[in-house]
């Protein structure tokens, strides 16, 4: 099992131009490691990161598309791995952070978190590269070749938390914020 | 097109091809979609087979919420095309991507069970006679659309979704043909 924080180090010297979706704990995780306007901040009602990732990877296809789901927000939203397996965008790059609890909502097990099986569901609807990542070493050497491959992609990330950073939902819910990455999506 | 629904009442129905031209004229490049029974001849098969407009099946009408959103960031123009089970099925999704986000979601909702020769609030459909109130309360804008007149607005009504940035809603009351 590795800390989440020290597997979104691993993920921050890779992310550059990428528009990136994060939720709930990662996001405010990632806030902290990764500041950058290009983090898409804003996806409003829970589940919906998948499908706001879909939106941005079909409207800007030079761009590349990472998702950093959570495992109860997926559970949300699981149709939307059959969506973007038949949309397939090769510029999508799926993340969903398995932890087994709704850790913002007083940390309660999701549904079956000892049996669900996220990289089955995903290669069942269909997309087209799942990798499983538990250790920062496997982590550390697996995770270039898993970007460097088209997508749909899914990376399931066994995780634990790490460092508590500060949960500033007013800012991800805020105007300035949508401001500030559509100024950055329309500047790079 | 008119139709005789029952003796002694003529209605106008929607003409499907007049409404996919408005959708083209107000720029939409993706139609994102669920299945509906009143649209599904009139504009969803003729849509699938469009190479102007891009479709987009999902599996649930709250992605759909979320993918117009995500689009229209960098300007992209969508439709989300849905029957009003999804509409209220994806409330929560409109309420807070569309609404408190104030992001230009429009959606085109086929009014299943409605009779043609009714308004919206004269249905002996619950499911119907709601949909305009909850709109209301939301306070997202809506048109009904089931004549030629009303096709006419659709462009503009569109524009003006983008404009503003805010959720608009189509109502189709009769399905097009």
């Amino acid at each position: 099992m590795m800390r989440r924080d020290r597997a979104l180090e691993v993920l921050k010297p890779r992310v550059d131009s990428q528009l990136v979706v994060a939720v709930y704990q990662t996001l405010f995780d990632w806030m902290a490691i990764h500041p950058r306007d290009l983090n898409y901040v804003a996806t409003g009602a829970m589940g919906q990161a998948s499908s706001h990732g879909l939106g941005l990877a079909l409207a800007n296809p030079g761009r590349e598309v990472l998702v950093f789901d959570g495992d109860g927000s997926l559970l949300m939203n699981l149709g939307s791995l059959v969506s973007i397996a038949n949309a397939a965008p090769a510029n999508f790059h799926h993340f969903v952070f398995v932890n087994g609890v709704y850790e913002v909502n007083g940390a309660h097990p999701i549904p079956a978190a000892d049996k669900v099986d996220f990289a089955m569901l995903a290669r069942g609807a269909g997309y087209r590269q799942v990798a499983e990542f538990s250790e920062l070493a496997q982590l550390e050497s697996g995770i270039d070749a898993f970007l460097d491959e088209p997508g749909p992609a899914l990376a399931v990330m066994q995780v634990e938390p790490g460092e508590s950073y500060p949960r500033d939902y007013a800012y991800i819910h805020s105007a300035a914020a949508r401001a500030r990455f559509r100024r950055a999506l329309a500047a790079s | 097109m008119a139709t005789t629904t029952k003796p002694g009442v003529t209605v106008e129905y929607p003409s499907g091809k007049a409404i996919i031209a408005a959708l083209k004229r107000a720029a939409i490049e993706y139609v994102v979609a669920v299945p509906d029974i009143v649209t599904s001849d009139g504009l969803l098969w003729p849509i699938s087979r469009d190479p102007d407009l891009k479709l987009v099946r999902i599996c649930k009408e709250d992605e759909g919420v979320s993918i117009c959103a995500a689009m229209s960031y960098n300007g992209t123009r969508a439709l989300l095309l849905m029957q009003q089970t999804g509409l209220m099925d994806s409330l929560n999704a409109i309420r807070a991507i569309g609404m408190d986000y104030q992001l230009p979601v429009c959606m085109m909702v086929g009014l299943q069970g409605k009779e043609a020769e009714l308004k919206p609030a004269q249905s002996a459909s619950y499911g119907v006679r709601i949909i305009e109130p909850v709109l209301d309360a939301m306070q997202i804008p809506s048109r009904l659309v089931e004549t030629a007149a009303d096709i006419g607005h659709i462009a503009t009504d569109i524009d003006q979704a983008y404009r503003a940035s805010a959720p608009f809603c189509f109502l189709v009351g009769r399905s097009p043909r």
